[in-house]
């Protein structure tokens, strides 16, 4: 188990967001998470990466807990995320976003920058190398020196898909990662995140949508409604669930007209 | 989670419009070209060779002016450390140069202290002023922490005002000028000389600092803190470091004015001194180096070309000044050119 999380429980006032949710991630694997709008899936993602504290439960990364850790804490350790609704830094160029993501593993600090020594320059040209390799690798190298904003929406998918790799991670958390893509990129989406397991070892999590996306890729799923998991299994065992059918279609009724 | 940049920024972003002008593309080429590291440092030093030549040829009171222009350039560079780079709005900068000036004026007077071994001790205050400000503050963003800085200007001069070792309202008079191998500095030349140093060193360490680890940090903090935060980037030690660095320029300069002025006063670190910068940074191109030159420059420079039409100059400073944001507002030399 790469990720344990075990009776998490987050409340916003009254409102119980995530209500004691136990689940285990495979070293290796592709899992998902899925389930309605509001389910509390963006919420789990944002308490596993340290942006929200969850009140109960716990969260072991690799066995550590990570409760109480800072997020770039919790990303130096390697788990990585990307956004629901993109968060690019627009105004830097896509160089520059996917350089941010070394940023956890190098050190250089004030007398480096000003001075410059070998030792920060050979750390500055190490940064470049990964992020040319890691643009490469989601296929966005050529537009590197664009600005992020004025990409289009699919090239700044990748972006972000390049800056959460540069980061060098070991799970890596994809919040609706097919969020606004055509169909030839959802079919390179899924490539793409068989290859981000296949060649680079890194454990896949992501939340989506997309059913089909969510079925082809994924080698098991848990099921968040009302922040409670009511499912978990692999593709087929999930889609046959009555409880999960009965979560996104509603209840049958006896007396349906 | 709060989707915010600074405030200037995004007025910044929804205002910047193409303008169809043959001499602002002009300008704009040029400042392209002058992105390129071979022309830059060629015009550079051209432009150096003509400054260190200058005290020869020119009047006192051009020598005066130019002196103060240094001293600008080495705050707002200062102030655009926290503003333009790490997207900190910051409306209490005098305060960081009083600190600096204070100190070598109470060390100098108080105690005797020779004025070069004052320097550390400033550096070492402006650290401390750094965190005073940027640690409290963490939490805050654009509008909110802009009024905390102006609070914390305030708070300073009150200070400064009403403490004994600090002079009071009189504040500090009769500071000592110190010597330099020997030489006594004592002229202005020597004071331009002093500053242009300073300011070629500011202009330096920025240059390095923007292109460096922390500075792409900054960056990323200043386009959204959340998503630098879950890039592993450590925001709070970035925002201090931002504080504390922009700090000690402040100081350092603010030193060197304590013995060029040899007196001190509250009134010296105005709410109207930090706007003044803060609107050199804005008016120059927040985050852009040559532009914040060119800012610093524009504020010093223009009230003294028109000293001639007396109480009516600033007023004229005014309405240019408005007539520029509306449109070019991100700035003479802005920091990208799309």
């Amino acid at each position: 188990m790469i990720l344990e999380v075990k009776d998490l429980t987050l409340r916003f006032g009254g409102l119980t967001a995530v209500n004691k949710v136990s689940f285990g991630i495979e070293e290796g694997s592709i899992e998902s998470l899925i389930g309605p709008n509001g389910a509390g899936k963006t919420s789990l993602f944002n308490c596993l990466n340290g942006f929200y504290r969850a009140q109960e439960g716990d969260i072991l990364f690799e066995g550590k807990s990570v409760m109480k850790l800072k997020p770039h804490k919790i990303t130096a350790l390697g788990m990585a995320r990307t956004f629901q609704n993109l968060r690019l830094f627009k105004n830097l160029t896509v160089m520059e976003n996917v350089m941010s993501g070394m940023h956890c593993r190098t050190s250089a600090g004030v007398a480096g920058a000003i001075l410059r020594p070998p030792s920060q320059k050979a750390e500055e040209k190490r940064i470049r190398d990964v992020a040319m390799e890691c643009m490469d690798f989601v296929g966005i190298l050529d537009k590197k020196d664009r600005l992020a904003k004025n990409l289009p929406y699919g090239d700044q998918r990748r972006v972000e898909w390049a800056r959460a790799l540069a980061t060098q991670p070991k799970l890596l958390l994809l919040d609706e990662p097919a969020a606004g893509l055509n169909y030839d990129e959802k079919m390179q989406l899924i490539e793409l995140i068989r290859r981000i397991r296949n060649e680079r070892k890194i454990t896949v999590f992501l939340i989506e949508h997309d059913m089909g996306l969510v079925m082809k890729v994924s080698e098991k799923i848990f099921v968040l409604d009302y922040g409670v998991k009511i499912a978990e299994g692999t593709a087929q065992e999930v889609q046959n669930n009555p409880r999960v059918i009965e979560a996104y279609l509603g209840k049958e009724e006896e007396n349906a007209v | 989670m709060k989707d915010k940049q600074t405030g200037l920024q995004t007025v910044v972003d929804k205002k910047a419009k193409k303008i169809d002008n043959p001499f602002v593309e002009l300008i704009d080429k040029f400042y392209v070209l002058f992105d390129n590291k071979r022309v830059r440092y060629s015009v550079l030093a051209a432009l150096l060779a003509v400054l260190l030549y200058l005290p020869m040829i020119t009047s006192m009171y051009f020598m005066e002016v130019m002196t103060n222009v240094w001293f600008h350039v080495v705050v707002c560079l200062g102030l655009n450390i926290i503003v333009g780079f790490a997207g900190l709005l910051s409306l209490g900068y005098a305060a960081f140069f009083a600190v600096g000036a204070y100190t070598t004026g109470i060390l100098i007077l108080h105690y005797g202290v020779s004025f070069w071994l004052t320097l550390p001790v400033s550096v070492l205050m402006a650290i401390i002023a750094g965190l005073a400000i940027g640690g409290p503050t963490l939490k805050l963003r654009s509008d909110y922490l802009a009024i905390v800085t102006l609070g914390f200007g305030e708070i300073t001069r009150l200070a400064a005002r009403n403490l004994d070792i600090t002079g009071r309202a009189t504040g500090l008079v009769g500071i000592e000028r110190p010597t330099l191998f020997g030489m006594a500095m004592v002229k202005i030349n020597h004071f331009y000389y002093a500053f242009l140093i300073l300011a070629v060193l500011a202009i330096f360490i920025s240059y390095r600092l923007q292109d460096s680890r922390l500075g792409r940090a900054w960056k990323c903090i200043r386009e959204d803190e959340d998503a630098a935060e879950a890039m592993g980037i450590n925001v709070v030690a970035a925002r201090l470091l931002a504080f504390i660095i922009g700090s000690v320029f402040g100081a350092l300069a603010g030193s060197f004015m304590a013995i060029k002025m040899t007196a001190i006063s509250p009134e010296s670190f105005l709410f109207t001194q930090s706007v003044m910068i803060l609107l050199a940074v804005v008016l120059g191109g927040m985050g852009k180096i040559p532009g914040v030159v060119l800012g610093a420059f524009a504020v010093v420079v223009f009230p003294e070309v028109f000293r001639g039409i007396g109480k009516y100059r600033m007023l004229i400073f005014g309405a240019v000044l408005l007539v520029l944001m509306i449109y070019r507002p991100q700035g003479l030399w802005p920091e990208r050119h799309t």
